[in-house]
């Protein structure tokens, strides 16, 4: 095992480094001047462009950038934007409430779905089944961003349960309902998943044997086949946290919460290449770590799996 | 045999393994029923839809639905392209059963057009994002090894792109004007979406098969001497593949309400191409004062939703040989 | 998988709404010099995040323009209801014939850090912002000066610049004569150039700008009615009253806080919930049948702004189908403007009759004509006049809440001219302003324009001078660029004024832009503060807010 996970690791840094290329090579090379708008409805002016050209070397080809990049970014330089901001400054302020608004977002997932898909597994066709349907069902098919705002309104500003906004600092106590938005459809797909991996292994044979040895049901449901049922949804719940972290910009911004989602998105949209690669280099390593961990998992949850 | 179905089905889950009724071989005498063909798991998961009335409803509503799509001009003989700014946000009425939009459009009309740009993204990103992802995942997770290794680590690189950038590029990349046809469109935000899309089947299937070829019988093929093509046909695939059809089941809507965001952002569907999530995007503005605006094109898109769930829960049930 | 998606549309121009009580005493008795008496208190107001350092001369939007004006006056103050600007560092802004200009300061005035405010503080800021190699955003702006372009480098024919072509660090048109006065020798008459001097690019510079630029933009020192306490990045902003400002309205409240919301709903959410004193302007979902005023019962405030709205036709030599005067009026006259602004807009905008914005001196009404009103009959017969008979197209970008008005426009055009119109959208801003400049955009665009500073002439020869910056669709009339000269060189401002009206009145033959709306300000505030004072520009004026 532990020779299993110093390959992975090492096979890290080529995806690492595959990732940050593919990313940055889009970045850079999206059609178009870089500082068409950056001055409003008026071009920027020609000193400007020149500087900045320079100093960005965005006359290089490529590789040459890339390299360059590379070659900073191994020092641990992220480098700056246009605007001389410094991009590991702002990732130091951004991601701590990324992370945590996913960490409780996944902390949901786990509670609820779980425990919902246990029981919709266990009695196929009963109450629970249908409920669990029922809200997974509305919960996808209704966008996040509707979710959101109308629970926001509702909950937030109307009947005043939850804080309406977050507050600077994204204190845990007030990342709850973002959270419960951000991970409704992952929370909708867990639960089901886990309905359908129960439902099936509860005809398993090792099942029938825990059963015949005279286990308690409980046992038998709650160590035995949950145990079993539980791969694809670490699997999902792992793949989730990665897109978690990255991708909720529609939660940051409807509850202000300043994270990288919002951060990614406004850098695309003013062509700030160095700090879109680097936010989502942080990104790229913080998920393959969790893969990794999934994975180590797998072993743990199902004995018949091995590294090899 | 015992209906599989979903709800209203027996509580108590059917025993395991091969049923007891049933003697195991097909041959001439005997109680059996079937007489000459051999069985196969295709035909008798179809007969076990046939009989479910799940599968049965929910296929009729896909159908209407696919109607909807081809044949717009059959549920409605409004334009959904003309408007009206005098009747903007207009409520229901005799003249328009759903009322009208922000543009003074009819919403009715737009909803039943629109339900061609919808589903056809919808399928046709979620048929990419199986097969990319399903035969990347099976490959991994059942090879092993290097093959595995290389694998697992290029599906983290597309992890890694963020989806919006890949929207950006693909649609700044194949830019298209005013003659640009609906299925150009279309394909580019399926091209986005499948391309970005796949990582996280191809994970789960991996993580299937991964389990499945541990399997005592799995064990055994081999040791038989199967051929891994014939193995992963057999034998991985009808186990590894209920995750799939759930997580697919799911994905059709997800995206189907992701190509909305896109839509928003300009990085999606274009007009003059309509779609529901076009119009839930445009509506969602006005939730409190207009709702029939978002009500309309949301109840659609949950039922289509519900309508590939229901299919897919009933095919995964039928084809699901340990269920029997 | 989650997708980014922005549902709000990108951060909405921040105003500062302050609104000022009424409560305080009289805003005209403290002329002397020594400490104002604000009424204390602390307000906080809805901002949004600096793009730059807070430097006056690279900062060009409203993030970081909004804080910086309050941390620095310059030689000309714009009167927040007017829009007419006062002299306040200066004593006196004269010349003889517009060309060479003599400013005398008012005495006594200074920095934050106590230092005197002198004309070498100006002198040398506006030689910094000019100076090619320092990068400065709003460099453009000293460029009527003499000796520009040896500071600022050379441009070649293919419009890059030259490098290393900056000679000199110092331009040559500015003298200081002593302490409080120095002259200003223009290229070229400019009768606008007082207006001007109320921007931030030419706001005057402490001594310790120059020892450390990028501390500097961090914690930037001033001569303004507030001065920054400190800049949490993302989170807020703050300032307090500082007590040596001499100006003559001083402010009444002590603290301001701007914080620092990324997105409109969550902002206005905070306002109901009076976590926030203003917000400058309302979210469009809050407009939506007035609900804002429901919401906020008379705790809001509105009028028009220096922002314009319109769409450009392309250069002929792009899509000579679109350079036919007859079509574009005939397009012009099949927007129902008046139903637009009530149905999409809720309000929120003025239909347009001209050019020129209704908030700067010397606008009139009805310089359209009846080119900009809505009439399908002779919009029909203009069409077919013009003998155009392909589909029309109009373009914008896709990451800001514009599609939707385009799209009722381009409904609009095809009920009235009964011909196909597409409105399309290119993905991002930087692309869609790059495809312009480059020429390479076909059919119809939208384009809007935020005045620099409130005067008839930064709407007219900016856009559509031949060889203007801004002048997207290559539009050029040696009468209008005749009549453009001559008022720039006029002595007399009503004079001035009367001839920039007449070229506004030639673009209403040739229509190189229609004219759609003005932009209304609604900005809301809670019960803590009153009369909420909204300026030209959209900002809210700090001079005059206070706690009820």
């Amino acid at each position: 095992m532990g020779r299993y996970v110093v390959r992975r690791l090492l096979q890290m840094v080529p995806v690492v480094i595959g990732t940050t290329f593919v990313i940055f090579a889009m970045v850079w090379a999206l059609p178009g001047d870089p500082f068409a708008g950056k001055c409003g409805d008026r071009p920027c002016p020609a000193p400007y462009i020149a500087v900045m050209t320079d100093k960005f070397n965005l006359d290089e080809p490529i590789f040459v950038q890339y390299a360059l990049y590379m070659g900073n970014l191994l020092q641990g330089d992220f480098g700056e934007t246009f605007g001389g901001v410094q991009v590991m400054d702002e990732l130091q302020l951004r991601y701590p409430a990324t992370l945590k608004l996913a960490l409780v977002a996944i902390a949901t997932e786990i509670l609820i779905g779980i425990t919902a898909g246990i029981l919709a597994g266990l009695r196929r066709g009963g109450f629970a089944d249908a409920l669990v349907l029922v809200s997974t069902l509305l919960v996808i098919s209704i966008p996040v961003f509707v979710i959101g705002y109308l629970l926001q309104l509702l909950l937030g500003v109307k009947l005043e349960l939850f804080p309406v906004t977050v507050s600077a600092g994204a204190p845990l106590n007030e990342l709850v309902l973002p959270a419960l938005v951000l991970a409704s459809t992952s929370l909708a797909y867990v639960a089901r998943l886990m309905r359908a991996n129960l439902a099936e292994n509860l005809h398993a044979d090792f099942v029938r044997t825990a059963t015949a040895k005279g286990l308690s049901r409980g046992r038998v449901v709650g160590v035995h086949t949950v145990r079993n049922s539980l791969i694809p949804v670490v699997t999902f719940i792992g793949a989730d946290f990665g897109a978690l972290l990255g991708g909720a910009i529609v939660i940051e911004g409807i509850f202000n919460i300043n994270g990288v989602g919002g951060l990614i998105y406004g850098s695309i949209r003013t062509r700030e290449g160095a700090m879109v690669t680097g936010a989502v280099t942080v990104l790229v390593i913080v998920f393959l770590l969790v893969n990794l961990l999934v994975d180590l998992l797998y072993a743990v949850l199902d004995p018949r799996i091995r590294y090899d | 045999m015992t209906d599989v179905g979903y709800l209203g089905a027996a509580a108590e889950p059917a025993p395991p393994g091969r049923r007891e009724d049933e003697p195991p071989s097909a041959g001439p005498g005997g109680a059996h029923r079937r007489r000459g063909k051999p069985r196969s798991l295709s035909r008798d998961a179809w007969r076990d839809l046939r009989g479910n009335p799940i599968f049965v409803v929910s296929a009729m509503v896909i159908f209407i639905l696919v109607l909807m799509a081809a044949f717009p001009g059959w549920f409605t003989a409004k334009s959904p392209t003309f408007c009206d700014l005098n009747l903007s946000r207009g409520g229901p009425s005799s003249e328009a059963w759903f009322g009208y939009d922000v543009q003074g459009c009819d919403v009715y009309a737009r909803t039943i057009y629109g339900a061609r740009a919808s589903i056809l993204v919808g399928v046709f990103t979620t048929l990419s994002v199986v097969l990319i992802g399903g035969l990347v995942g099976m490959i991994a997770g059942f090879y092993g090894g290097w093959v595995d290794s290389t694998l697992s680590r290029i599906t983290e690189i597309f992890f890694g792109i963020p989806l919006l950038l890949g929207g950006i590029v693909v649609l700044l990349s194949f830019p298209s004007g005013a003659d640009a046809s609906e299925w150009q469109t279309i394909g580019k935000v399926v091209l986005t979406l499948g391309v970005l899309g796949w990582t996280s089947l191809a994970r789960i299937m991996r993580s299937t098969v991964i389990q499945v070829k541990h399997a005592d019988y799995v064990m055994a093929a081999r040791g038989l001497g199967g051929s891994a093509i014939r193995i992963l046909r057999q034998h991985v695939l009808p186990n590894a593949v209920a995750p799939v059809i759930v997580y697919a089941t799911i994905v059709l809507g997800v995206f189907i309400v992701i190509e909305a965001t896109l839509s928003y952002l300009g990085i999606g569907l274009q007009p003059p191409v309509i779609s529901w999530g076009v119009a839930i995007n445009q509506a969602t503005e006005f939730a409190r004062q207009s709702p029939h605006m978002l009500l309309f094109p949301g109840i659609f898109l949950s039922v289509t939703v519900l309508a590939f769930i229901m299919l897919g829960d009933a095919v995964r049930d039928a084809l699901d040989p340990k269920l029997r | 998988m989650r997708v980014p998606a922005r549902k709000g549309g990108i951060v909405a121009a921040v105003g500062l709404a302050l609104v000022v009580s009424a409560c305080g005493g009289g805003d005209d008795g403290d002329n002397d010099g020594g400490g104002s008496a604000s009424a204390g208190g602390a307000v906080s107001i809805r901002g949004c995040n600096p793009q730059n350092l807070l430097i006056p001369a690279l900062t060009q939007e409203v993030c970081g323009g909004d804080p910086l004006d309050a941390v620095f006056s310059k030689l000309v103050r714009y009167d927040a209801e007017t829009a007419a600007p006062e002299n306040e560092i200066a004593a006196s802004i004269e010349s003889e014939d517009n060309q060479t200009w003599t400013i005398t300061l008012e005495d006594g005035w200074t920095f934050h850090d106590g230092t005197p405010v002198t004309a070498a503080s100006f002198v040398n800021a506006w030689n910094w912002g000019a100076y090619g190699p320092n990068a400065a955003l709003n460099s453009y702006f000293y460029d009527p000066i003499e000796g520009f372009t040896e500071v600022n480098g050379e441009i070649d024919d293919e419009g890059n610049y030259v490098d290393g072509s900056a000679t000199a660090e110092a331009m040559s048109g500015l003298a200081v004569v002593d302490d409080l006065t120095f002259t200003v020798q223009l290229t070229s008459p400019q009768s606008s150039f007082p207006q001007r001097l109320g921007y931030i690019a030419f706001a005057p510079l402490p001594e310790v700008f120059y020892a450390d630029v990028d501390a500097f933009g961090d914690k930037p020192i001033g001569s303004g009615p507030f001065q920054l306490v400190e800049w949490n990045k993302e989170v807020d902003i703050q300032l307090t009253a500082y007590d040596g400002y001499q100006g003559e309205v001083k402010p009444h409240v002590q603290d301001v806080t701007f914080k620092l919301y990324a997105q409109d709903e969550a902002a206005y959410a905070d306002l109901l919930a009076d976590n926030v004193d203003v917000m400058p302007q309302l979210p469009a979902s809050s407009l939506t049948g007035e609900q804002y005023k429901s919401d906020l019962g008379d705790r809001y405030v509105e009028r028009e702004a220096g922002l314009f709205q319109s769409i450009t036709f392309a250069p002929e030599s792009v899509d000579p189908a679109m350079d036919n005067p007859n079509l574009r009026k005939a397009i012009s006259m099949a927007i129902e403007r008046d139903l637009i602004v009530r149905n999409i807009f809720q309000g929120t905008r003025a239909p347009a009759t001209g050019w020129v914005s209704p908030v700067v001196d010397g606008y009139t009404p009805d310089q359209c004509g009846e080119w900009c009103t809505y009439d399908p009959e002779q919009a029909k017969e203009l069409l077919a006049e013009s003998g155009f008979t392909g589909e029309l197209t109009l373009t914008t970008n896709g990451d800001a809440d514009h599609h939707t008005w385009t799209q009722a426009v381009c409904n609009s055009i095809s009920n009235a001219l009964e011909i196909e119109c597409t409105a399309l959208t290119v993905p991002l801003f930087s692309t869609y302003r790059d495809q312009i400049t480059e020429r390479e955009m076909p059919g119809m665009f939208r384009t809007g324009w935020q005045m620099d500073y409130p005067s008839i002439e930064n709407f007219l020869a900016p856009l559509y001078a031949t060889g203007a910056g801004s002048n997207d669709g290559d539009y050029t009339n040696p009468a209008f660029d005749d009549l453009i000269a001559q008022a720039a060189q006029a002595a007399d401002p009503d004079q001035a004024i009367a001839l920039y009206q007449d070229a506004e009145r030639l673009l209403a033959e040739d229509m190189p832009a229609i004219p759609l709306w003005y932009e209304t300000r609604i900005a809301g505030h809670s019960s803590r503060v009153e009369n909420v004072q909204i300026s030209a520009f959209g900002t809210t004026d700090l001079l005059s807010l206070s706690l009820s």
